[in-house]
């Protein structure tokens, strides 16, 4: 045993002082053999860069680093001469974002029924307050070299690559490594190169963050606690993690993306915080190609491809998502519509599902109209230069490191394969290959008798081979040809009782064969295969599959989901004539009454009103017009919806709006233009709210936030609050108690926070920025509005005590089921409310919920709204509405306004919608039947006088998609029958999220 | 330790709250005097409508509608520019099994296990329920209470809803047998929905659990009786024999058709498929099989991004126009005051107003087997009917002012009218 260890040691430092450069640090055991390592590749085609190649050139190597690239055919004394007639070799390929060589990363328990949640950092010693955050970590100590991964790598042409370890949001700094083997101290070119980021929680195992939001709040935080740190904060205590933040952000910053919206997520920190992120992307970019280029990003482009779906059964296909179709075609494109855009980027191995498949990808890339310039650019100079290594990589010019691959054709062809890749000057063969040409037809004599030997195939140098009598008569035939020795076989005849006659023999200079070998009989023989000259008719085998013209391709969609279009909708000039309009003003409802709207404002109210050529007249005869609905608490199109933190101030719901859920579309059909999308109720106080417009089609979250909102914070009471179906939280506050005193805290501390701020007039360290504390003074000083979710009066009363002691106002009671017992209370407080119509006993709180306590807040002159809280009912907020005249005779006119003028009321937009008033925005619907009735259905809303929703559009959007999917259909079960594999399809669920929802990512 | 606690105080603010508020209203008396509605509307759930007409009532039946009536003994009740309807038929609901959904120790809804056919809904059936009135007074009278766990999850009976206790609301004791298919996808995460759902390796081993036990069931409803019963198969004897019929709760379209072709091998006689959200695919296998469905949740958002944003909206209507027979039904007990603008939202939805209408009464009545006496206004049927002032399945103009039971006249009290009052009254004082 002891003796089998010793040889291996002794084995692996052979090897190792074998194999490597300037490791003269290192003691070996035996006399040292540091070869240069000088070679002189004749004959190939040498790219030298993406755009310079030579011909026939001849490219010198030495002690790993390239000496010469050019058309002398002189090899160098005292240089090796390998002869690559044919073939190509280009700078070896580099990844910008590799794991490699990282240990694994397990995913924090952070979250158990079973047990208590973590609320602080499980780290005990002196780093960050939040495990996410890691800074600390360096990959280049991390490092250990893993074979398997390695050759996997070189096998797709990669000669090195930056890595780091994927955990947490700030994620340390990454080494610069080849696909070497050898010991670490030789695979690593460089320590520290970048310093890497990601929206992701990693191995943490503290309770928050656990939303995208989270991450971004996080991170935010952690940016301006470093600077605060690194300005005097450090006299407060010690913090590793802060100081190895801040000694890294000199470095490249690497962005690690979700999808395209994490993208423009982490572009929204990198514009607050100046910084400029390389962000590792994800093959969708070309969805929101307008977006990406108003901030021109330097990109890392995986070229990861949907796999097809199992659409064969046409029930089960119709759980095929439309956008996963879409995805599935146009993901190939990705790469073409960025360089055509003028986008910078770099392609990385990573993401992918096997590495074998990135060659294979690749090339779908470029037929798909990827240059083949940029698509080394891309693997070569653009990762090099990301990585500050353009000195030593991404090209084959002389000083550079000797990374570089052999390959037998063209790289982007189909019979370029990667036969060799050099990393550090050494060699690493892929693939065995020669200069052999063996194609051709032999004459096969043995002993006295004549056959054909021929070979096929489209390796010249190791073909198929076949023997044939009489030139036609095919013998069952065997042969292994391997380092100029032949092995060949073959029946004696065609009958059953054939013998074999087998044969030894080498090849000589000219080509041709000759050897030893046994006949049927045993006895030895002799024989000799000489080649026919006039031969080379290399039957061109030309099984290319159809290839693919432009044209056969979809076109993007906006937004990328079903119910996306071509073309986004555009504002127009609008004429709504001879309708009955619900103006929500002192004149009520307006008969035979038109309405004229011009950019995207409502111009005029009135009769017989004119409109010019450009103006689109719709007939509202019989139809009623109102303003937009408006959902005062929903939680659609986003991301996520709750956080964990007790005081949840510094999340803001912006940073996760997802324009591409067609929940927005749905909302649009049910006379919805604009929402609050509210924080969840996980916390006493909850995120910052995001009030967006449905301007379905825009894919930039940005341009549907409500311009000019106020801002708006989510609190929450009761059960949710105090984790009531958690049994094992131990989170404070558990009770309504604790609740209270969460409040006074809060606002306590900031208050003296703001007042901190305020004073600081540049004597001694400056108070640090605190997010979470900065958005409670903004409602300290009427800067920002609570919309608080609550049930029970008790909670409701203690609310607005809190708030009176601070001097502020609740703006909003969200839900507010029992706000009826307290209407009175409220209306003197200044509070409004906002709340589900008929609701009630799906828990112990809402056990006293009525369906009159709408109209009994309002009786009391509360501004009372009508919320959903629920996308399908947001649908049909104008039904829930209704419900108050049913239950508690409110007027007609009156129940309309809690779904349209009171919300804009509660959420401070009343200036701008929420009635049918001349200067107005023109968000309004015109319904086919009274906007109260069950019967009536928005024939069309607009928004910003954009038609977003019509009846007739409905229709045509729905028949372009069947023919669509139709298309679709045919091109997968193609590309099936073409070999594709396909996986079975399950119905993808949507974002139907509620406020309970704890959203962890 | 905290778990004990936390139910324990859930309780006693349950039992705090019941104490303080008033109590569900009594049980109306049986009825003792005729009835005469003059002057409504009258919509019989048949699918006529009788304008300005008079119905009569006495000893719980329909006694007269048409124009003309009259008889002393009647008491005659106004209810000109009003409308009559049957009361609304509430099927597979947990309406008076569920009082408050997150308290678990008040709702009798799921048992344990995968197979409980044995399991009778009706025992568990609270008629002091304080959600029942609220659902009564939206005109929903009669319903059909079901268990909901496991696989095979009991037996439903059909009451009605103003009963001192469950012997005393039967209307039908043991009317079917509830057979939850199993779902062919299951969900990634809870917490993480939009991650989509997977293809449950599972379903084929639950639908071969199902095939044994019916199996099984039906080997042993043609034995002899033996002396201690095998309870869960004894339970399913009815399937077999056409006195219970079997509801498969089940919405994708090829379950469907599988779950059907298996019950009927095993030779089970009725069957009724409720939820149904992808019937409309397979409807001529339905029609030719002669099935009928309760569509739960009308108003339910759509399964797949390209689906029509309206295809929950209009399955009614496309089921109906391919033949085949539907009732609705909610599938929240509390929120079950709403069935009737189910009704509404399908007109909206191509649906003509009577057929509608008897898709929560009629339809619903007659899947159920209790058409002979509830479901429509017949001479000779049950007095179990409503009065609303405008039209009732629009929540706009729906306000029923009275309803009826097997002839008797309904406290429309609740629990809501009721904490509405007191605070109405504090407020105007």
């Amino acid at each position: 045993m002891i003796k089998l260890n010793t040889i291996g040691v002794v084995l692996f430092l052979i090897y190792s002082c074998f194999n490597t450069y300037a490791q003269e640090t290192f003691t070996i055991n035996g006399v040292r053999d540091d070869r240069s390592n000088y070679y002189a590749i004749t004959n190939a085609t040498v790219h030298i860069s993406p755009s310079e190649k030579l011909e026939n050139a001849t490219l010198v190597i030495k002690e790993g680093k390239i000496i010469s690239v050019n058309k002398s055919t002189s090899v160098p004394k005292g240089a090796a001469e390998i002869n690559a007639e044919g073939k190509h070799i280009y700078a070896s390929f580099i990844d910008a974002n590799s794991h490699y060589g990282m240990p694994g990363v397990k995913k924090g328990s952070f979250w158990s029924w079973s047990k208590p949640e973590n609320i602080g950092p499980q780290n005990p010693k002196a780093y960050n307050a939040n495990d996410a955050i890691r800074a600390n970590n360096n990959a280049a100590e991390l490092f250990k070299s893993d074979s398997k991964q390695a050759e996997a790598m070189r096998k797709i042409g990669f000669g090195s690559a930056l890595t780091y370890l994927p955990d947490g949001v700030a994620r340390g700094t990454s080494a610069l490594v080849t696909f070497g083997k050898g010991r670490a101290n030789t695979i690593i070119l460089e320590n520290q190169v970048g310093a890497h980021y990601a929206f992701d929680k990693g191995s943490s195992a503290q309770m928050y963050p656990v939303s995208t939001m989270g991450y971004v709040a996080l991170l935010r935080q952690t940016y301006y606690d470093a600077q605060w740190y690194a300005e005097g904060g450090k006299e407060k205590f010690t913090d590793l993690t802060l100081e190895a933040f801040n000694a890294t952000q000199s470095y490249p910053q690497f962005f690690d993306t979700k999808d395209i919206f994490d993208l423009e997520r982490a572009a929204k920190v990198a514009k607050e915080f100046n910084k400029r992120y390389i962000y590792v992307g994800n093959g969708d970019e070309y969805q929101d190609l307008v977006t990406l280029k108003q901030f021109q990003p330097s990109l890392i482009v995986p070229i990861s491809y949907p796999q097809a779906l199992n659409v064969t059964d046409p029930i089960d296909a119709m759980n095929a998502p439309f956008s996963e179709m879409k995805h599935w075609e146009l993901a190939p494109s990705n790469l073409a519509m960025l360089e055509k855009e003028g986008f910078s980027f770099a392609i990385t191995a990573s993401k992918l599902p096997s590495k074998s498949v990135f060659l294979k990808n690749l090339r779908l890339a470029v037929e798909r109209g990827l240059s083949e310039e940029k698509a080394l650019e891309a693997l070569t100079v653009t990762p090099a230069f990301y990585m500050n290594a353009s000195s030593r990589l991404g090209t084959l010019e002389p000083g550079k490191i000797a990374n570089f691959i052999i390959t037998s054709d063209n790289i982007f062809s189909k019979d370029g394969k990667v036969l060799e890749n050099w990393v550090r000057g050494h060699q690493y063969i892929i693939e065995k290959w020669s200069n052999d040409d063996l194609l051709g037809n032999y004459a096969l004599k043995v002993n006295n008798d004549t056959f054909t030997l021929k070979t096929s195939g489209e390796n010249p140098s190791s073909p198929k081979w076949e023997v044939s009598v009489n030139d036609s008569t095919k013998l069952e035939s065997k042969a292994t040809f391997h380092q100029g020795m032949i092995t060949l076989s073959f029946a004696s005849d065609t009958t059953k009782n054939a013998r074999t006659i087998r044969l030894s023999g080498w090849k000589d200079k000219n080509g041709n064969f000759s050897g030893e070998g046994k006949d049927t009989k045993g006895e030895w023989i002799s024989w000799t295969a000489v080649k026919a000259v006039t031969t080379n008719d290399k039957v061109e085998t030309t099984k290319k599959e159809k290839a693919e013209s432009a044209n056969e391709l979809g076109e993007v969609i906006y937004p990328f989901s079903a119910y996306g279009s071509t073309r986004i909708a555009q504002q127009e000039d609008i004429l709504i004539t001879n309708t009955t309009v619900w103006t929500n003003e002192n004149d009520g409802i307006l008969e035979n009454t038109d309405v004229l709207i011009k950019e995207g404002k409502i111009i005029k109210i009135g009769q017989g009103l004119k409109a010019n050529k450009k103006t689109r007249v719709i007939d509202g005869k019989g139809k009623h017009l109102t303003a937009g609905i408006i959902d005062e608490h929903s939680h659609i199109a986003l991301f996520s919806v709750n956080d964990v933190a007790v005081m949840s101030s510094m999340v803001r719901m912006e940073d996760v709006v997802n324009p591409n859920d067609v929940d927005i579309y749905r909302q649009l059909a049910g006379g919805v233009t604009s929402a609050q999308l509210l924080h969840g109720s996980a916390n006493p106080i909850g995120g910052q709210s995001a009030i967006i417009k449905m301007k379905w089609g825009h894919t930039n979250p940005e341009e549907l936030l409500f311009p000019n909102a106020k801002p708006f914070i989510k609190f929450a009471l009761g059960e949710n609050v105090k984790r009531s179906s958690w049994p094992m939280s131990h989170r404070f506050p558990q009770t309504r108690m604790g609740v209270e005193a969460v409040y006074n805290d809060g606002f306590a501390r900031a208050k003296a926070y703001d007042k901190a701020q305020k004073e600081y007039a540049g004597q001694g360290p400056k108070p640090r920025k605190d997010l979470q504390l900065e958005a409670l003074a903004q409602i300290l000083n009427d800067e920002r509005f609570i919309s608080c979710h609550s049930y029970v009066q008790s909670e409701i009363n203690m609310l607005m005590k809190v708030a009176e002691s601070f001097d502020f106002r609740v703006n909003t009671f969200t839900h507010i089921l029992e706000g009826y017992k307290v209407a009175d209370k409220m209306k003197k407080h200044g509070a409004g409310a906002s709340t589900f119509s008929d609701w009630w006993a799906y828990k112990f709180e809402v056990y006293e919920a009525i369906p009159q306590n709408a109209a009994l807040m309002a009786d009391q002159g509360v501004t009372v709204a009508i919320n959903s809280d629920d996308s399908e009912m947001g649908r049909r907020l104008n039904q829930e509405a209704a419900k108050s005249v049913k239950y508690a005779n409110m007027s007609e006119e009156e129940a309309l306004k809690m779904v349209t003028l009171n919300p804009a009321k509660l959420l401070r937009i009343d200036d701008q919608v929420g009635s049918i008033k001349v200067g107005k925005s023109a968000d309004v619907v015109l319904w086919t039947d009274h906007p109260l009735s069950i019967y009536a259905k928005p024939d069309y809303t607009m928004v910003d006088g954009t038609v977003y929703f019509s009846l007739e559009k409905d229709e045509q959007l729905r028949k372009e998609m069947t023919v669509e999917r139709a298309r679709l259909v045919t091109k997968m079960q193609e590309a099936i029958k073409n070999g594709a594999k396909a996986k079975d399809v399950a119905p993808k669920i949507n974002h139907h999220m509620h406020c309970d929802h704890l959203h962890l990512d | 330790m905290k778990k004990t606690y936390y139910i324990f105080s859930v309780i006693c603010g349950l039992l705090l709250t019941i104490t303080a508020s008033a109590q569900v209203p009594s049980p109306a008396k049986a009825q003792n005097k005729g009835i005469i509605l003059k002057g409504g509307e009258i919509h019989d759930g048949n699918g006529n409508v009788f304008p300005n007409a008079t119905i009569a009532f006495n000893e719980g039946k329909i006694t007269f509608i048409g124009n003309n009536f009259s008889d002393d003994s009647y008491e005659v009740i106004d209810i000109s520019g009003q409308k009559v309807y049957p009361g609304f038929v509430l099927p597979t609901s947990e309406l008076g099994l569920v009082e408050i959904e997150a308290v678990s120790a008040s709702n009798d809804n799921y048992e344990t296990g995968k197979i409980n056919p044995e399991v009778r809904s009706v025992i568990a059936f609270n008629t002091d329920s304080h959600v029942i009135p609220t659902v009564r007074s939206n005109g929903v009278l009669v319903e059909q209470v079901m268990p909901k766990g496991g696989i095979f999850s009991g037996r439903s009976s059909i009451v009605q809803l103003d009963a001192w206790n469950w012997e005393d609301a039967l209307i039908k004791e043991n009317d079917g047998q509830h057979l939850h298919w199993p779902s062919k996808y299951y969900s990634h995460s809870w917490t993480s929905p939009e991650k989509g759902l997977i293809i449950s390796k599972s379903y084929h081993q639950q639908v071969a659990l199902i095939e044994k036990t019916l199996m099984d069931a039906e080997a042993y409803s043609q034995g002899k009786p033996t002396a201690v019963p095998d309870f869960p198969l004894e339970a399913m004897r009815g399937l077999f024999s056409g006195e219970e019929q079997l509801f498969i709760h089940v919405d994708e379209a090829k379950s469907i058709v599988e779950a059907i072709q298996l019950v009927q091998k095993y030779n089970i006689k009725k069957v009724v498929i409720v939820g149904g959200a992808d019937a409309w695919l397979v409807t001529d296998f339905l029609k030719s099989n002669n099935i009928s469905i309760l569509m739960t949740d009308v108003h339910r958002l759509p399964v797949r991004e390209q689906d029509d944003v309206d295809l929950p909206y209009k399955r009614a209507k496309m089921l109906q126009d391919a033949g085949l027979t539907i009732g609705l039904t909610h599938s929240s007990p509390s929120n079950s005051r709403n069935l009737p603008f189910y009704a509404g939202t399908v007109v909206a939805y191509g649906v003509d107003k009577e057929d509608a209408l008897k898709m929560i009464t009629s339809n619903t009545a007659q899947i159920l087997g209790i058409d002979d006496q509830y479901g429509s206004l017949q001479v000779g049927k049950s007095a179990t009917l409503i009065v609303s002032q405008g039209d009732v399945l629009d929540m706009r103009t729906s306000k029923i002012i009275h309803a009826f039971i097997d002839g008797r006249q309904l406290d429309l009290n609740n629990k809501h009218s009721m904490l509405y009052k007191k605070f109405k009254e504090k407020y105007d004082e």
